[in-house]
């Protein structure tokens, strides 16, 4: 083929004269279109190679050994009959890498493998490479460890109740060593308030611990190459802060380490922390000089866990006549297990995302996070705020039916507004809330079935509001969450680099769409190359929903860079103004005069031949300066907030107390769809996820300590024959400070799922669900118990 | 011990060396190379695995590989044709219904039997049929879309097809 039949080719496929008349009149070409993602062909043609996939030259195979013990002193270990296994190359302990590493830099507090203690049954001890899987196994079975067991507590106010056995050392003398984190803060007069309410409610709530249950397990390959250069390829969702960890525990420059992100299958927030097996693969991979991966069986997975917080939650919320809230005031027990993870955060966020999408004149919360001798729990998709939102959202609905008002009224009653401040000192900017009750309410037929339908059959209301990213990093420092890097070919290719962790949410369809709203090309012209710590800008990761907001802003910012050198290269070959310039459907034009137009290819050569090569980065950071000035007043903080309003419409046997979902409708303020699909794709997978909670999901254990049922038979999530149908519903309240105007859709739907089926439950069969899971014995007993 | 073993995979032969334990998914995975079967428990739990035995959706991560030998194993690999996407994989990418795509080749597999032998699946056939495979992204809505959008598509180019014929 000759050159010039590309240049035909592309001309070809660029858009035709009259799509570019219209794209004129178009406020956006790509964004807000429903379009494929990028990944999409490699997904479901099985060529997206995912960390498990990878197969290295001589790589070895790992594996650790864990404790069966709940709570133990380690007094010794003998690694020698392991070691002395034929095709044994390597075996380590926690004395090889003695520098305690986590999540949050005030709260490192766990070693790669446990060096005086274990703290739950799957905790590590030692870890073996060897030639092949059987061969590791076996050589675990050859480690001999002895241990002194000591007493173990699996309930949270036990452990409270025996500070003379703390699970971890005092934080201070004095302190409790149970106790991994407490907040206490007080917003308005409560006291005062609550006895000024007309009517009060006050109950106990418990929300279960639930886990991720990603389909794809944990898996970590390590390579040392022969420049001391280290390697790793993770599941991980937060490769930044793996990279820093990873140089801090082995002691090597950060320079040195670079950490790679595969696709991933699922995360949920169940990968947002350096895990021990990153750490394992790495040392044995510098130890023995091979590849070393290791891949976590799914009963591992359990163990790693990091999922929902048990929280046990006593609220008291006044409100008056009209049903208004004057004072809501919660006590909550969070059960941590046996680390800290984001712990600290976690124990805000158990209170502090609880003042929206409602007004509330007073506000109190004291959480206290304790440590139990379970696997360690973490931020599970809505992080620490899901569990609060279960207990408000039925407070409201028993105000609502002790005033005798509509529950959705209330809702609105109570409505926060835009451009406003939260009890707690948050600023919500957009917020579309209403728009969501309106849609909700009507998409359900509401008003016809609330108290209208027969008994066994009903429906319920809940709201709620989540963060679009936090407005501070995990470590302080004053450079941007988020860049991208663009680079330009002459062939009219665009590569997009970025440390965005793609875990099937479409970040890297997002950063496609973005380049292509920007400069005119079409998507299959863009690259993305991500998470890659050698060669992408920083990102923070893929949690506290994040990664539109913030590297869609990044990549606006390094696209119009690009976008203007063009524009002013071709506006110069044209002698016409810049602005006169539009760049779309493959083409440069005259927006006066679409006739006048040249593949985008050509425009691009225009800017390289005046500028030089064609790059550009761009970068986000957060506004500092919106927050309440308190201590604490930074978590819950975000440049926006999404709000969301539930239906569920439920059908009880009161003779099983089996409880059905029939039906989900999900109103979501996202701020701008950037696409469509992708966002009811969240909303959907968050609402189904809050459903699989509400009535079967359960991360329970024995009096031993043992997980109860570390496995997926066991361990039910749902199948496509429970899910109920669900409907999506965008509500568009564009938001200043997001791209194009949008705001977070992956976590924030999930949260009023659960109490909309509580609520449901109660218009179906009259009881109260303040209990999850909501299972037929549950339900059952309630219906019984209430007779 | 290692064993060499044929094997019929998306219509090849292939002669491979395994250690005789070896599942059927360990031997496509770390025998053939194939990795778009995917392991999600090792335990024919969540379905990640599945691909087609003589036309039967099977969960490669219990069948002993021997059970394998003299079977027609068809993989996600091996369900596009040579002429380009199954309907099914195009219906997928249009409809969103792979996000991580960790489950996406065993819903595929289970999908693409019942389309094999159901034209115009219903709503709980589809259900039905999908009921071994675990998603945990989706929801299931827009899957179950891209399965009726696929069926579509088969049944429009068989009656084309027909047509040209008579």
């Amino acid at each position: 083929m000759k050159l010039e039949d590309f240049r035909e080719r592309q001309i070809a496929s660029a858009a035709s004269e009259e799509e570019l008349r219209a794209a004129v009149e178009r406020e956006f070409q790509v964004i807000g279109r429903r379009l494929r993602r990028t990944d999409g062909v490699a997904k479901s043609t099985g060529r997206a190679v995912y960390t498990d996939d990878i197969s290295l030259p001589g790589m070895l195979h790992g594996k650790i050994l864990r404790s069966p013990h709940p709570h133990a002193r380690i007094l010794s270990i003998d690694v020698s009959k392991a070691l002395a296994l034929e095709g044994v190359h390597a075996v380590v302990t926690g004395s090889d890498m003695p520098e305690t590493y986590g999540i949050l830099p005030w709260a490192r507090d766990e070693y790669a493998l446990c060096i005086d203690k274990v703290r739950y049954v799957g905790d590590g001890v030692a870890a073996v490479a060897a030639l092949d899987e059987e061969t590791a196994n076996q050589a675990l079975d050859l480690i001999e460890v002895e241990y002194e067991v000591l007493p173990y507590f699996l309930d949270p106010e036990e452990a409270l109740a025996h500070p003379e056995t703390p699970i971890h050392e005092p934080k201070k003398p004095g302190h409790n060593g149970n106790i991994s984190k407490q907040v206490s803060l007080e917003f308005g007069d409560i006291d005062e308030l609550m006895s000024a309410s007309d009517v009060v409610v006050e109950s106990e709530y418990f929300f279960e611990g639930t886990t991720h249950s990603a389909i794809e397990p944990h898996c970590a390959i390590g390579y040392f190459d022969g420049s001391e250069k280290l390697t790793v390829w993770s599941t991980t969702q937060v490769p930044h802060y793996l990279h820093r960890e990873l140089a801090r525990v082995l002691d090597l420059d950060v320079a040195k380490v670079r950490v790679i992100q595969p696709p991933i299958g699922g995360a949920f927030g169940g990968k947002s922390e350096p895990f021990d097996l990153e750490l394992c693969v790495a040392k044995l991979a510098m130890i023995t000089g091979w590849p070393v991966k290791i891949l976590y069986t799914r009963e591992e997975v359990f163990y790693a866990h990091r999922g929902r917080h048990p929280m046990l939650m006593r609220y008291k919320t006044g409100a008056d006549k009209e049903g208004r809230i004057k004072a809501v005031d919660a006590v909550t027990i969070l059960d941590g297990g046996g680390y800290e993870s984001f712990g600290l955060v976690t124990t805000y966020y158990s209170g502090q995302l609880v003042t929206a999408p409602y007004s509330m004149e007073s506000y109190r919360f004291d959480s206290t996070r304790t440590y139990t001798n379970k696997p360690c729990c973490g931020p599970k998709r809505g992080h620490g705020s899901v569990q609060p939102r279960f207990a408000i959202e039925i407070q409201l609905d028993k105000i609502a039916e002790s005033l005798d008002i509509d529950p959705i009224e209330l809702r609105r009653r109570n409505f926060i507004g835009s451009g406003t401040r939260t009890v707690n000192e948050f600023l919500v900017r957009s917020n579309g809330f209403l728009d969501c009750l309106d849609a909700v309410e009507k998409a359900s037929d509401w008003k016809s079935k609330h108290g209208k339908l027969p008994y066994g059959r009903g429906v319920g209301v809940a709201g709620s509001c989540y963060i679009s990213g936090t407005n501070y990093p995990i470590y302080p420092n004053e450079m941007p969450q988020s860049a991208v890097q663009l680079q330009v070919d002459r062939s009219g290719r665009v590569a997009v680099f970025c440390g965005a962790s793609e875990i099937g949410q479409g970040s890297d369809s997002m950063l496609a769409y973005i380049v292509a709203e920007e400069l005119g090309v079409p998507l299959d012209y863009i690259r993305i190359l991500s998470a890659d710590t050698d060669l992408t800008p920083v990102d923070l990761g893929a949690y506290s929903s994040r990664v539109t907001f913030m590297c869609g802003n990044a990549c606006i910012d390094a696209a119009q860079k690009i976008k203007k050198q063009v524009k002013k290269a071709v506006a110069e070959a044209w002698d016409c103004k810049p602005r006169q310039v539009a760049l779309a459907g493959g083409w440069a034009f005259d927006a006066k005069d679409t006739g006048r137009k040249m593949p985008i290819s050509e425009a691009f050569n225009l800017a390289e031949a005046k500028f030089g090569a064609l790059g550009s980065t761009g970068s986000y950071n957060t506004p500092k300066d919106i927050h309440g000035s308190y201590r604490g007043g930074t978590i819950g903080s975000s440049p926006a907030y999404s709000f969301t309003a539930h239906v569920a419409e439920v059908e009880v046997d009161p003779e099983t107390g089996f409880v059905e979902v029939g039906k989900i409708w999900i109103a979501h303020d996202c701020g701008r769809a950037l696409n469509p699909v992708l966002v009811e794709g969240q909303m959907e997978g968050s609402a189904y996820m809050g459903f699989a909670e509400a009535v079967m999901e359960q991360h329970v254990f024995k009096e031993t300590g043992l997980h109860n049922a570390p496995s997926l038979l066991d361990y039910k999530i749902p199948t496509s024959l429970d899910t109920p149908e669900m409907e999506s519903l965008i509500v568009e309240s564009l938001d200043p400070e997001g791209p194009y105007g949008a705001k977070e859709a992956g976590e924030g739907p999930l949260h009023p799922s659960i109490p909309a089926i509580a609520n449901g439950i109660h218009d179906a069969v009259g009881v109260r669900m303040d209990r999850l899971p909501f299972s037929p014995p549950r339900v059952w007993r309630a219906i019984k118990g209430d007779k | 011990m290692i064993e060499a073993i044929e094997l019929t995979v998306n219509g090849d032969t292939h002669e491979v060396g395994v250690p005789s334990h070896y599942t059927l998914l360990e031997t496509l995975r770390y025998g053939l190379g194939l990795t778009g079967s995917k392991q999600g428990c090792d335990k024919g739990d969540c379905g990640a695995c599945t691909v087609l035995l003589d036309g039967v959706p099977t969960l490669a991560c219990i069948l002993p590989v021997q059970e394998a030998i003299g079977r027609e194993i068809i993989t996600i690999e091996g369900l596009a044709g040579p002429t380009g996407l199954h309907p099914l994989q195009d219906a997928f990418d249009l409809t969103g219904g792979a996000q991580c795509g960790f489950c996406t080749s065993g819903i595929l597999m289970s999908a693409a039997a019942l389309l094999a032998t159901t034209d115009d699946p219903t709503g709980g056939e589809i259900r039905q049929a999908l009921s071994g495979n675990l998603c945990r992204c989706t929801g299931y809505t827009k899957i179950y879309e891209a399965v009726e959008l696929a069926a579509r598509a088969l049944r429009e180019a068989r009656s084309a097809s027909e047509q040209v014929s008579s």
